[in-house]
């Protein structure tokens, strides 16, 4: 599949909601635990060898698993595929427990069913459609309509 | 670098509804040739088919830190995806109809996290001063910058801003190449009163369209309109919005 990978490795550069160097092991057989600077940007997770300014990867988080597994670790899996597992280990259970909340609010989707829900509390509240003062409530993206997992 | 193709292919394909598809003429990267694809917009990715059934996007491009314009060509109804860095690919594509072209437009500007973030902190600020009894109150904007973490204060000379969050009126507010008169982005939203009863909002203030300058504008609007001070809270808020949506798109852009 093609895609604009300059944009992609500039957007790796921009400043992480969070990052940390974490021990990773891809879904590939034979795989082991390496250690990876890993990087949240936007509804992307991008790993880098610590030495390296280009990353190795990205994830793009949509339609994926966040999983908490044994002490300090979790995965990420991707939902037509569940057994296929990424792997991380860090370094706490607390840093795990970190990745695994901001991983999971990390996608686009789950920025969209926030806003879905925010918008509906309020004009429930107030019974006008916050949207409105800015001309987007029509937009497909914000609709009130049955939105997937 | 390694994406992980199987699962965007999934993502693409799936039956999660998508913010926007159709057909659009794409134009090739050495040739000038335009090529017929089926586009899918979901957030911020926007994959490209070759046919409508076929099971597998051929592309996608990552919208995050685009640019939306209108182009002036041969082709009718065609529009660009421009990205900041200096050897970025431009990617022209033409729509079939006027409707579909301000369409596409529309739901491409807004498609980046970035912009969905701002909205759903905006709306929870709104939600959060609501609950906390705040409307039209001090406190309420002390909160707000916090939450926003403006990385840029509201300087005196302003460059001409994005079509983030304006206010719709007919008006080809999304296209900045044009120059477009800005819309009144302003104090719709004050639908409720220091008491937290829902009313009609005041007429906004104009703009005028020669100040694309923030500055300015807001000027005119305070030395025009009386407002309350959660009317210009809020206008000044979306000018901050925008202006940090600016900045954050011109600091992705001279990087290599």
């Amino acid at each position: 599949m093609r895609y604009n990978e300059r944009e992609l490795l500039s957007l790796a550069r921009q400043p992480a909601e969070k990052a940390a160097e974490i021990l990773m092991r891809v879904p590939k057989k034979g795989s082991v635990l390496k250690k990876r600077l890993v990087k949240l940007v936007v509804n992307f997770l991008f790993y880098f060898r610590t030495d390296e300014a280009e990353p190795i990867g990205a994830l793009l988080l949509e339609h994926c698993r966040i999983t908490k597994e044994e002490e300090n670790v979790f995965s990420i899996s991707f939902v037509e595929e569940p057994e296929r597992k990424y792997c991380f280990e860090c370094d706490s259970e607390e840093q795990c427990q970190e990745w695994v909340e901001a991983l999971k609010r990390a996608s686009y989707e789950f920025m969209r069913r926030s806003l879905i829900f925010y918008r509906n509390e309020i004009q429930k509240m107030t019974g006008k459609d916050p949207l409105e003062q800015y001309g987007i409530s029509e937009e497909a993206r914000f609709q009130l309509g049955t939105q997937k997992q | 670098m390694k994406l992980n193709e199987r699962s965007l292919a999934f993502y693409a394909t799936c039956d999660s509804p998508a913010d926007n598809a159709g057909f659009l003429l794409k134009r090739g990267e050495r040739h000038t040739a335009y090529h017929r694809r089926w586009f899918v917009l979901k957030g911020n990715m926007l994959f490209y088919f070759e046919e409508r059934e076929s099971r597998e996007p051929v592309g996608v491009i990552v919208l995050e830190g685009c640019n939306v314009e209108l182009c002036d060509s041969a082709e009718e109804f065609t529009f660009a995806i421009r990205f900041g860095g200096a050897k970025s690919r431009t990617y022209v594509l033409a729509a079939e109809s006027q409707a579909a072209m301000e369409s596409w437009v529309k739901s491409l500007s807004r498609a980046s996290f970035d912009y969905m973030r701002l909205v759903v902190r905006e709306l929870e600020k709104q939600l959060e001063e609501m609950r906390c009894g705040l409307a039209g109150g001090c406190g309420g904007c002390r909160g707000a910058a916090g939450s926003w973490k403006p990385k840029t204060v509201m300087p005196e000379r302003l460059p001409a801003l994005p079509a983030v969050l304006p206010k719709e009126n007919g008006c080809a507010v999304w296209n900045n190449a044009l120059g477009e008169d800005r819309s009144p982005g302003t104090s719709g939203c004050a639908g409720y009163d220091g008491e937290g009863n829902p009313r009609p909002p005041p007429l906004p203030p104009r703009r005028r369209a020669s100040s694309s300058e923030v500055g300015s504008s807001v000027g005119v609007a305070m030395a025009e309109s009386p407002s309350t001070f959660y009317q210009l809270h809020e206008q000044y808020g979306q000018e901050v919005a925008r202006l940090r949506q600016d900045w954050l798109e011109r600091r992705r852009g001279p990087r290599p």
